[in-house]
């Protein structure tokens, strides 16, 4: 199995594509990282509150 | 007939579940991290263009998992909805609660990739045929869920009146998964069908379902770290929450 690109800029343009490519890709990591970031907050709220 | 039996109702007490969830977070984190791995260097870098949508097509490695999993979500959401009414298990209302979230970022995901992939394939990001429109019920569900929670003071009838919109709401679902086959649909039918297999060249299927894979394990992940978190908050008063809290970390 070859890799299917042949060069960084021809990966990032995705045949044209790459706004709506990388538009879904980042959306999917932002939504993540702010689940993972909001859950984490939601837990160090708790954990103060109980030192208080 | 000696095999011995687990005992389910043993995890039902928070406290339990509390520690058994703990245990299992680190693994499936380290699972959708790797299965993302694989996953994503199949789809997007070793798979091929596809003949007739072009580089396009390369969303489906996201949209179909975000999708299954906004269906799936939901359908446990309501599933420990009606065993949390059923039992009046507290545990299995916090499940629900935690899973909501995650469930609503789904739909919201599915939404989002399918109208990035809608505008170059169809032509417009958003039209009102079936599939699409019981989607968006969906996501609706999921935020009627969680404002009539927050709307509602006391924890047991917050707890029972979402509870109920789960469960009535769950006929969404089957809707959604057969819109494509009920109605005549923009939408293409299904890529994997269990009853005619998958439409998909091989490489790109394996692909696709290596990310649902990960999904799978980042929502378990994500839905047992948040239920820790309910589990803290609900049982503030009792003791054995005290040892857990002042280094409230991750697990």
């Amino acid at each position: 199995m070859d890799w299917h690109w042949a060069s960084l800029a021809d990966f990032l343009a995705m045949g044209g594509y790459g706004l709506y490519v990388w538009g879904s890709y980042g959306m999917l990591a932002v939504v993540l990282a702010g689940e993972l970031w909001a859950l984490r907050a939601r837990r160090k709220a708790l954990a103060q509150e109980s030192d208080e | 007939m000696a095999a011995k039996r687990i005992n389910w109702f043993y995890y039902a007490a928070p406290q339990r579940f509390y520690v058994l969830a703990g245990r299992c977070i680190p693994w499936f984190a380290a699972a959708a991290l790797l299965l993302a791995a694989v996953g994503l260097v199949i789809g997007l870098g070793l798979a091929p263009t596809d003949f007739q949508q072009g580089d396009s097509y390369r969303i489906i490695y996201i949209h179909v998992p975000v999708s299954w999993m906004s269906m799936v979500l939901y359908l446990a959401m309501a599933f420990w909805a009606a065993i949390g009414m059923i039992f009046n298990a507290r545990l299995a209302y916090m499940l629900a609660q935690a899973i909501a979230p995650t469930g609503a970022l789904m739909a919201f995901l599915s939404l989002w990739t399918g109208a990035l992939w809608g505008k170059p394939t169809w032509g417009t990001w958003w039209v009102w045929d079936a599939r699409l429109t019981s989607e968006l019920i969906l996501l609706f569900l999921y935020i009627g869920f969680l404002s009539l929670r927050a709307a509602i003071d006391d924890e047991r009838r917050a707890d029972r009146a979402s509870g109920l919109l789960a469960i009535v709401g769950a006929v969404n679902v089957p809707i959604i998964y057969y819109s494509v086959k009920w109605w005549n649909t923009l939408h293409q039918g299904a890529s994997v069908s269990v009853t005619q297999g998958s439409s998909m060249a091989e490489i790109m299927l394996r692909a696709m379902l290596i990310m649902s894979l990960a999904l799978w394990a980042y929502c378990f992940a994500v839905v047992f770290a948040r239920v820790r978190t309910i589990i803290l908050e609900r049982e503030r008063g009792a003791a054995w929450t005290r040892e857990h809290l002042p280094r409230a970390q991750w697990a």
